[in-house]
């Protein structure tokens, strides 16, 4: 037996690459799968961006970029390289050393999540038969989870160390929203980690492989896939929940102060984990790069890649579609939809599912389980959402005011705002 | 040190540790020492959540070189994730967080007490460690960490059966504490209707919004 070189235990037990001990040709290959996904992860969010322009404009009815390079394609770059050579400010409250720290904390975690994606099947290089993919580790999908987890201390510090009100009301706004959603998205994970059973991004596209109905958008009910990509949309701040950077309400947000290469970071952050997280949709629910092969000599390894990455391409486009098409939420109507809908819903899908995995009729019984509690607890809010309303309260520090104010005519003033919340 | 250093590396591979082993060993000790150092001696809250996230990382770098993933994520997801953005968030709400001046000691025993107690500790492990091999007891009580079986199944497995009882008695305890928390922060205070004035209603508002998930958070992560 082989000592074990850290480098499996981190990059994968699962890859046929690691199997025969590692040399310097092993270590070459990881190094240029490193920097390939590097590559193609910064071009990819150029491209991005640039695409999230012209579509959105074409929504629109403007023109978008147009300009630099052919149908404006070299506008990222060029924006890129303006923002390079700007002044970069520090501002004076500032806290320096976190300040600088905080868009590393954003970014970092936004590349290293995309390593466990599998990106196509099988290749075999130099007599060396290896995973079209950064890494396996056994730990798989929580990877991503601890990944955002990371990154939420890049926005929170961000906002806190801008040393002025705006960019902290967004950082708290944003980290409060992205814990939040992390909940339900960890819950719609361990549904397809438990028909899956296994952890590895691997193992979960080889469960969905060959069959249409195999995929686990499918074989979970839509459910989780919907309850996922809600999540996702929360999770990377995009619109309809891009509360964070409000611009009539915030300023900027959490990155008001930033400028220059800072403020590029956050900035390639953001599309960066937009591109994970429709892969890890594909991934997650969509079989992966999954799809049928035509018989090519040679060319077997190319059709997993252009599936996944066409696969991965709808998604960016549902993102850049529902920015187009939906107003942005109110901070209490998104708190409400995370915790009061999405979170016991998932539950209640993650139990359905926990029995069809032991058998059908656990699976039943535990269906009919779940409507009968959902059924008493939202019957248990109605009635006591109704004696709330015949009683009057009286409002006090973090408590949430329902009714509307009691028939005085000492309070006329309040009543816009309590209906607004009601 | 040598002995602390193999029975670390060989608790689960039961091999002789290789160069990269000391070497991955080394650089998570020495963030994990970094960090806790950081947190005992910064002058800001903030900074000192920020050391102990390093700590928390470094000890999940401990747990991948032994071969179990799956606690390296769970460290970074519960502590890292949700326990110390908690932390943050109550620094942040409370407004302590500016630097404070770490000379002024409420208890003066404190410190030689607790550089005596560390240098007590270190010394009575790496002793047991090095004479009886007390550090490499027992590392793994569910079954052996290297089987055909994977990590998570034999957790799993063990949590559901045979730690069934604290599992759950844990989980009460949790529930309990949210709902004790949720209960002391929502009780209604007991003046009269016309005695509320328009700002205290406002207050209550962008003070709810805010709070209420760090508060539940507690609680749903672990």
């Amino acid at each position: 037996m082989n000592p074990i070189f850290p480098l499996q235990a981190i990059l994968g037990t699962g890859d046929p690459l690691f199997a025969n001990g590692i040399n310097w040709i092993v270590v070459l290959i990881v190094i240029i799968k490193v920097l390939v996904v590097f590559g193609a992860l910064m071009v990819s969010v150029m491209l991005m961006i640039w695409f999230e322009r012209k579509v959105i404009s074409d929504m629109q009815s403007r023109i978008g970029p147009n300009r630099a390079g052919p149908f404006g394609i070299a506008q990222t770059l060029a924006d890129g390289i303006k923002l390079f050579f700007k002044e970069d400010l520090l501002p004076e409250k500032a806290d320096r050393n976190v300040f600088k720290l905080a868009p590393y904390l954003t970014i970092i975690p936004a590349f290293l999540s995309f390593a466990i994606v599998p990106i196509g099947g099988e290749v075999t290089i130099a007599g060396r038969h290896f995973e079209l993919q950064l890494a396996d580790p056994p730990m798989g999908i929580l990877f991503l989870l601890a990944m955002s987890s990371i990154g939420v201390y890049g926005v929170m510090l961000a906002g806190w160390s801008s040393g002025s009100k705006y960019p902290l009301l967004g950082s708290v706004r944003a980290s409060a929203q992205m814990i939040s959603y992390e909940a339900a998205l960890g819950m719609t994970v361990v549904t397809v980690v438990l028909i899956t059973g296994g952890l590895s991004t691997r193992s979960i596209v080889d469960a969905q492989a060959l069959h249409l109905w195999q995929w686990n958008v499918i074989r979970l009910g839509v459910v989780p896939f919907l309850i996922f990509f809600i999540a996702v949309v929360a999770e990377t701040n995009r619109p309809p929940f891009d509360l964070v950077e409000a611009d009539s309400e915030l300023v900027g947000g959490f990155v008001t102060e930033y400028s220059s290469i800072r403020f590029a970071l956050f900035f390639l952050a953001e599309f960066m984990n937009t591109i994970t997280m429709s892969a890890i949709t594909v991934t997650l629910f969509f079989g992966g790069p999954d799809g049928p092969v035509p018989h090519i000599p040679h060319l077997y390894w190319l059709w997993p890649i252009l599936w996944f990455m066409a696969k991965t391409i709808v998604f960016l486009f549902v993102f850049v579609w529902l920015r187009a098409a939906l107003p942005r939420l109110r901070y209490d109507q998104l708190m409400d939809l995370g915790w009061q809908r999405l979170i016991p819903l998932s539950l209640g899908w993650l139990l359905i599912v926990a029995g069809f995995v032991v058998d059908g009729w656990w699976g039943l019984g535990l269906a009919g389980a779940v409507v009968v509690a959902a059924a008493i607890v939202i019957r248990a809010f109605t009635v006591g959402a109704v004696r709330e309303a015949q009683r009057p309260i009286v409002p006090g520090i973090g408590m949430r005011v329902w009714t509307r104010p009691p028939e005085s005519p000492a309070a006329p003033e309040t009543a816009p705002i309590e209906g607004d919340r009601a | 040190m040598t002995g602390l250093l193999g029975g670390l590396a060989t608790a689960s591979t039961a091999v002789h540790p290789t160069a990269a082993d000391v070497g991955v060993f080394a650089v998570a000790a020495a963030l994990v020492l970094a960090g806790a150092i950081g947190v005992v001696s910064s002058r800001n809250p903030v900074h000192a959540a920020l050391m102990l996230i390093m700590t928390l990382f470094g000890v999940a770098v401990l747990f991948v070189a032994q071969h179990d993933s799956f606690l390296a994520a769970v460290q970074v997801i519960v502590y890292a994730g949700a326990i110390v953005v908690l932390f943050l968030f109550v620094i942040m709400f409370l407004g302590v967080d500016r630097r404070e001046n770490i000379a002024l000691e409420p208890l003066r025993v404190q410190r030689p007490l607790a550089i005596g107690l560390v240098l007590l500790a270190t010394t009575g492990l790496l002793l047991l460690g090095q004479i009886s091999g007390w550090t490499t007891g027992a590392p793994h009580v569910a079954g052996r960490a290297v089987s055909n079986q994977s990590n998570v199944a034999l957790l799993g497995r063990s949590v559901y059966t045979t730690y069934l009882f604290p599992f759950e008695a844990t989980a009460a305890l949790l529930v309990i504490a949210v709902v004790g928390a949720v209960v002391l922060a929502r009780r209604p205070s007991e003046t009269s209707p016309s005695e509320t004035s328009q700002s205290e209603t406002s207050q209550s508002e962008t003070s709810q919004s805010e709070t209420s998930p760090s508060e539940t958070e507690e609680g749903a992560r672990p």
